[in-house]
């Protein structure tokens, strides 16, 4: 196990390496100059220059490859055209927002998604079974933002329910921050729930007709536990893997819904240096999202073993 | 349990109509979502014979107007009637969604066949493809357009490079369990040349699971348009898409709601009939998909 667990981590650094040589390239090969986009619309020549020499633009690709990795290593990602401050410096104090709202958004998910799926195949091809499957599907099929303005339109504008916009850190107001979050984690939670009640329900389908399904109904366990404890667990690492994967789908969510919801977190830095054409943020944000999905896939991984004792390394 | 579709008994007689064999029967739902599907790509297509207004005319002193029978759908705020630009707008979106869906499928064919028939490319190819997996498409997509500027072009391809390893993991499955057919190995044997093996005995089996893997891609680029859009790395405004004109709205959300609504509503609708047409050619061309996705 512990021989696994370390060859596993030695894994994802191919990996990482590999997206940062994807980031390197795209600027290298885009269009314009590189040092040009670095240095943004209203450099002077004299500062493009002296950006070109900084990153050793005139060096061989692969020289300049190494030097932004050992700068990579060092913690270095790079220095904002717009605020003229290190990129890791602005992550780190937008860094709060973004991970509680992740946090309250997957706790919701799993909660609402996996009965949901369960449920669906329970009682498979009937009303509950249709409505499941009609959600799922409508949850794919409606942007983010769109489902944000119609909760807004509902929940803080039609019944005043709820403050519009804005972000309370729970640190200083717990209740003013379940406020202003829960209808962003449930905007960004509905196309999460989608992919995992979808994923549940064919993942418990295939496991309810198994023998030992019948075993324990026959022997009298409640449906309640029969379902929960005997199928839902051995249908566990298909719906584990959804979660790890739909992960890309949450962070590429976030940027969306901070930007609705006026949230100061990692996603509307996002934005805001889109809108700023501020590369070196853009790419800070590829490079550590990235890093983020690789590890979350990792601890999945790694966790099958706990849900699923059959399983061994 | 028996896993075969029942139509319900509601669609029967257009079943019965249509006389589909009987493993072409389905419920109402895909044939409504494609009447659904055609009836949004023609009224887009043919939106410059029926609507009234130009779409890009702006009127300063017809702002944010509330529907009326000049204006069916109200205009926006630079007082450019609203009717027109969603459905000129879906034009653009439409457009990028097949135009995405037809290059990932052709681009990630071509490199799934190779990385599926050569040992040595495949493990190049794939480490390339997990790591291009490992980036949220979104914020792919958009560092893509901000290095390459935002014409309908760039959108697309942008859309396109996040969504190719996908299908260069499915057509290299499909070409690594086929190439130990016999018939494969015949062809070997008889010395046929590679290009012919790849193209003629082991790109057909292909093309099921890529059709399938092409309306979801053509649905997720049409969703992809609108969030890049929607956060400012989409198409210039000059051009109407769903996603630039929800993205104008939203400013004026609290105004008129209909500026998110009615692109927004026909942006669904229309993803969601491709959706429902993709899931039932998926459980028609391969039983055993469903089986395990259902």
């Amino acid at each position: 196990m512990f021989g696994y667990i370390i060859r596993r981590i030695l894994a994802i650094i191919p990996v990482l390496l590999i997206v940062a040589a994807i980031v390197f390239l795209m600027l290298r090969l885009s269009p314009g100059d590189p040092a040009a986009i670095l240095a943004g619309d209203a450099a002077t020549p004299a500062q493009i220059e002296r950006i070109r020499t900084e990153l050793g633009l005139n060096e061989p690709l692969h020289v300049q490859f190494l030097t932004w990795i050992r700068q990579l290593l060092q913690g270095d990602l790079g220095t904002s055209l717009i605020s003229r401050t290190d990129v890791w410096t602005m992550i780190e104090r937008r860094l709060d927002p973004t991970i509680n709202i992740a946090i309250l958004t997957i706790i919701i998910s799993v909660l609402l998604a996996v009965p949901m799926g369960v449920l669906a195949a329970w009682k498979h091809r009937t009303w509950v079974d249709y409505l499941v499957m009609s959600f799922s599907v409508l949850g794919f099929s409606i942007p983010v933002f769109v489902i944000g303005y119609i909760f807004i339109g509902i929940f803080s504008l039609q019944l005043r329910w709820l403050p519009v916009q804005g972000y309370t850190a729970p640190s200083e107001d717990l209740w003013g921050f379940f406020q202003r979050a829960i209808l962003p984690s449930l905007t960004l939670a509905t196309i999460y729930i989608a992919l995992i009640a979808r994923m549940t329900r064919a993942s418990m389908l295939e496991v309810l007709n198994e023998d030992y399904v019948r075993t324990a109904r026959a022997k009298g366990v409640p449906e309640r536990d029969v379902l929960f404890r005997h199928a839902l667990r051995n249908a566990a690492v298909p719906i584990m893997t959804i979660i790890g994967i739909g992960f890309a789908l949450l962070i590429g969510g976030v940027v969306v819904t901070e930007s609705v919801f006026n949230i100061p977190g990692i996603g509307r830095l996002t934005v805001d240096a889109i809108l700023a054409r501020d590369y070196p943020v853009i790419q800070a944000m590829i490079l550590l999202t990235a890093g983020i999905y690789v590890f979350v896939n990792l601890l999945i991984d790694l966790s099958y073993s706990l849900i699923d004792p059959r399983i061994r390394y | 349990m028996d896993k075969a579709v029942e139509p319900s008994s509601s669609s029967q007689w257009l079943l019965r109509m249509l006389s589909l064999p009987r493993r072409w029967r389905f419920g109402v739902a895909p044939v409504i979502a494609g009447l659904l599907l055609l009836a949004i790509v023609l009224a887009t297509i043919l939106a410059p014979l029926y609507v009234t207004h130009d779409p890009l005319a702006m009127q300063a002193t017809k702002r944010l107007q509330p529907p009326s029978a000049e204006h069916i759908l109200g205009t926006d705020p630079f007082g450019r009637d609203m009717f027109s630009r969603v459905f000129y707008g879906g034009r653009v979106s439409l457009l990028i969604g097949v135009g995405a869906a037809l290059v990932s499928v052709t681009l990630g064919l071509f490199i799934g066949l190779i990385a599926g028939f050569f040992r040595t490319a495949d493990a190049i190819i794939m480490r390339i493809m997990d790591g291009l997996m490992a980036i949220p498409a979104i914020l792919l997509a958009i560092a893509l357009v901000a290095l390459s500027g935002a014409s309908i072009g760039s959108v697309i391809i942008a859309i396109t490079i996040p969504e190719i390893p996908r299908v260069v993991r499915l057509v290299r499955s499909v070409v690594l369990s086929a190439r130990e057919e016999p018939y494969v190995e015949a062809a070997i044997s008889l010395g046929s040349s590679m290009p012919k093996i790849l193209l003629q005995h082991l790109m057909p089996n292909t093309m099921a699971p890529l059709i399938v893997q092409g309306t979801y891609i053509c649905a997720s680029a049409i969703l992809i348009e609108a969030i890049l859009s929607f956060l400012g790395a989409g198409v210039s405004t000059e051009i109407p898409t769903w996603g630039n004109i929800m993205a104008e709205g939203r400013s004026y959300f609290q105004l008129n709601p209909g500026l998110i609504f009615w692109p927004g509503l026909l942006l669904s609708l229309c993803i969601l009939s491709i959706n429902l047409i993709g899931d039932t050619a998926r459980d028609l061309l391969d039983p055993r998909l469903k089986k395990r996705e259902a």
